[in-house]
């Protein structure tokens, strides 16, 4: 298929239905409300649902409804928005119903402002909701990327039964690349007769389904969270994506970086490699779970004296890259937010001080 | 290589749509391009400016604060965005609204009073399309006749605007050549 | 001879653990006749509440999902517009429905979103333990109104029926009560009507129905009846307040 040219947010619409995705609930908020309007017209030409809710929260549980009752079903929106839906998403994941949840980050807290920023990494992959839950959490460097992160993001949902995040700033949204839509990501939504809510006639059968988050037997609860645990156990072990970048040689330091600030720092190791200065790159595509292996390796060549956690937010994901590093290398953190994003000579400048 | 172009002028001007058929454009030409716009407050009827990254290898940072050319629409674009042009590039300034130069000698400056050139084709409204096309004939940064197919497929659903804008085309590039 | 009078299938054989006098239990009974009655038990998904009928769906025998508190019209929206031909209903609560759910219930019923609504309202909240509630008559006494509810300090009690059938979108609305045999007829007949405007696709459909909590309002069963009908009807007068043309 043809490249097109699709701004990321018409293009995250655009993959859902191409992933068979039919159905989208959703409240506007800025930078990702392109993707309502996007969809309002795209949607009845396949046949799908469009649904502009009341608030966020309402939002959250038209989604764990469509999601209890079996149907592919997505939502997008941006931090504050998210923070309203994180209500639903603990139900969503106690209940072990797939979802899928876009966040086009904007900075924060509070209002914050509507530029791009990575400051709900915490939020997104440790403190989603209350209660011991989990998502599983893509990070897209590009328009291209974002694409194909949503197409894999519903299978995922349904292997996982829980809700799949992905986890874009700003500028993700907002910017034009040329994208494709990759056939063999389209897939069939899972049989989910044995535990959905789609009546019993649906699916021919003489006892009814249950979707639920209360467990008030404390034995019942323990063992609902322990398969919790187990399924992002498993997360842990099978779904860990990362990209390593100008990590051929003997670099002197590693930079961790995800999303758009992963290519201003792409940039600056070009920059810095001319003058002779060797950084290596991790970059993270699943955030959670968090690629530690990948890490610690790369921050374990002898060569490399410091590893820099370079984020727009006030180190979040730090405390991800200095678990992965346990102590053996010292860690810092480098990063703006509020939609000023560093410049490459700004992640030069602060390379060369703490590790050239 | 890469080249950077910023788009800047008032809000309405068609900025950004002039931005996105270049990097239609570019893209058709089998280059890498990333069409980054300016949201927020400054896009309610304030100034409006994007950057487009044309480059032969994958686009590292999209964020760009020194483009090597200026598509300036406006005074105040101009004043903004003419100092941070890099050396050898091409600053395009709408002389029919702006009464002043870049003040830079180190560049490639070319005026071209567009919203004139526009009006006696008709439309004011075309002016974007003249100031694009005499931006892309002196960079030669993609073929003529790839951007006359990407401006007739970005108004395809209004193909009563076709003539006009073909020739706004031809106004450009011949304003372009003087 | 055959049996003349037995449990709706669409009931399940577990006890509820509702208190005497309470009308939880009736209230369950007409919702499953007339989904019996109806033929539509295997495609109907229930949505319970948070409050006392959090654990309807071990009485119930059909699908079912749990909302959090006061969400369920908006789960009840995401399920009936990707499944249009299932049959949905929520059962909530005066706690749930018109205090922390007030929103989701306003726009559901304004889109005119083709479910139906039991709201059962007993003018207090049961499971946390008799707390006030936006339905709480004036000067009763609750645990957290313990010198009766003060007018000036938390307003009137909300009159939720009245206010859903002044909305402009086509609905049914109807308030009923559970407390005497005389009412109970009445309050079947809306019920059924209620999911038959759904069967119809017609429009939203709510029943409120006014009942009692002895417990909470420390009264016997006996009593709760009587003041139910001599202070709650006559604020919360029965009747249909919006009838779809």
């Amino acid at each position: 298929m043809a490249k097109v040219l699709m701004k990321g947010n018409e293009a995250i619409g655009e993959a859902a239905i191409r992933a068979g995705c039919l159905n989208y609930f959703a409240y506007p908020i800025t930078p990702q409300s392109e993707v309502a309007e996007y969809l309002v017209r795209r949607m009845p030409e396949v046949g799908g649902v469009f649904l502009q809710g009341e608030s966020e929260v309402a939002v959250g549980y038209m989604i764990f409804g469509a999601a209890g009752a079996g149907e592919r079903v997505f939502t997008t929106s941006s931090s504050p928005g998210i923070s309203l839906m994180s209500e639903a998403i603990s139900y969503i994941a106690a209940a072990q119903c797939p979802a899928v949840f876009v966040n086009i980050m904007r900075g924060g807290p509070g209002l914050g402002g509507i530029l791009p920023s990575q400051a709900d990494y915490l939020q997104a992959t440790k403190g989603i909701g209350h209660g011991d839950c989990r998502l599983l959490v893509m990070a897209p460097a590009s328009v291209q990327e974002a694409v194909e992160m949503v197409m894999k993001a519903f299978p995922l949902a349904e292997k996982y039964r829980n809700p799949v995040m992905i986890l874009g700033d700003g500028l993700i949204g907002q910017m034009m690349e040329p994208v494709e839509f990759p056939d063999d990501l389209k897939t069939e939504p899972t049989n989910k007769d044995a535990w959905a809510t789609n009546g019993m006639d649906h699916r021919k059968g003489i006892t009814r389904n249950l979707v639920k988050s209360l467990f008030l037997d404390p034995v019942q609860l323990n063992d609902n969270n322990l398969a919790l645990k187990a399924k992002y156990d498993r997360m842990r072990a099978e779904e860990v994506m990362s990209e390593s970048y100008h990590i051929d040689c003997d670099y002197q330091g590693l930079i961790v970086s995800y999303g758009t600030m992963s290519r201003v720092c792409r940039t600056a190791i070009d920059m810095l490699a001319a003058e002779g200065i060797d950084v290596g790159m991790v970059r993270p595509q699943t955030v959670f779970p968090f690629p530690e292996k990948a890490v610690a390796e790369a921050a374990m060549k002898p060569s490399c004296t410091h590893v820099l956690s370079i984020e727009m937010s006030m180190g979040q994901m730090i405390e991800d890259v200095e678990r992965s590093v346990k102590g053996r290398v010292p860690v810092s953190w480098y990063g703006k937010c509020g939609g000023d994003i560093p410049t490459p000579e700004e992640v030069i400048d602060v390379v060369k001080q703490r590790i050239a | 290589m890469q080249s950077e172009i910023m788009f800047a002028g008032f809000g309405g001007q068609g900025i950004l749509l002039i931005g996105k058929v270049l990097a239609h454009a570019a893209m058709e030409e089998g280059y890498e391009v990333a069409w980054v716009p300016s949201y927020g407050p400054e896009m309610r009827g304030g100034t409006a400016y994007c950057t487009v990254v044309i480059s032969d290898r994958p686009i590292g940072s999209p964020i760009i604060k020194n483009p090597l050319h200026l598509v300036a629409m406006n005074g105040p674009s101009l004043q903004k965005f003419a100092p941070t042009v890099k050396k050898g590039g091409i600053i395009f300034i709408n002389s029919s609204l702006i009464a002043f130069g870049s003040n830079r000698d180190d560049v490639d400056e070319l005026q071209v009073p567009v919203v004139d050139i526009a009006k006696d084709l008709g439309s004011v409204k075309a002016a974007n399309i003249v100031a694009l096309s005499a931006f892309v004939s002196r960079s030669g940064i993609v073929p003529m006749e790839t951007l006359k197919t990407c401006i007739k497929e970005e108004f395809s659903k209004k193909p009563k605007l076709i003539p006009l804008n073909m020739a706004a085309v031809a106004a450009g590039e011949k304003a372009a050549r003087k | 001879m055959g049996k003349t009078f037995k449990k709706p299938e669409s009931l399940s054989d577990t006890h509820t653990h509702y208190c005497p006098g309470c009308t939880h239990g009736v209230i369950h009974r007409l919702v499953a006749e007339t989904i019996d009655e109806l033929g539509i038990r295997g495609r109907t998904v229930g949505i319970a509440p948070v409050g006392c009928a959090v654990l309807a769906y071990n009485y119930f025998n059909f699908d079912f999902q749990e909302a959090a508190h006061g969400r369920a019209p908006a789960m009840a929206t995401g399920i009936k517009r990707v499944r249009p031909d299932l049959m949905v209903f929520t059962y909530q609560g005066d706690g749930d429905l018109a205090s922390i759910g007030m929103g989701e219930i306003i726009h559901a019923a304004n889109r005119g979103e083709k479910f139906t609504t039991i709201f059962v309202n007993n003018a207090i909240y049961g499971m946390t333990g008799g707390q006030m509630a936006p339905t709480t008559m004036p000067n009763q006494r609750t645990s957290t109104s313990p010198f009766g509810r003060k007018v000036d300090e938390v307003g009137m009690p909300i009159k939720m029926a009245e206010l859903l059938a002044a909305l402009q979108t086509p609905a049914y609305i109807s308030r009923q009560t559970v407390i005497k045999p005389k009412y109970i007829n009445k309050a079947k007949k809306a019920i059924k009507q209620a999911f038959t405007y759904q069967l119809e696709n017609k429009c939203f459909s709510l029943v409120e129905v006014v009942s009692t909590c002895p417990t909470n309002w420390g009264m016997t069963p006996v009593q709760a009846v009587e003041w139910t009908e001599k202070t709650l009807l006559t604020y919360y007068q029965p009747g249909d307040y919006k009838v779809p043309a």
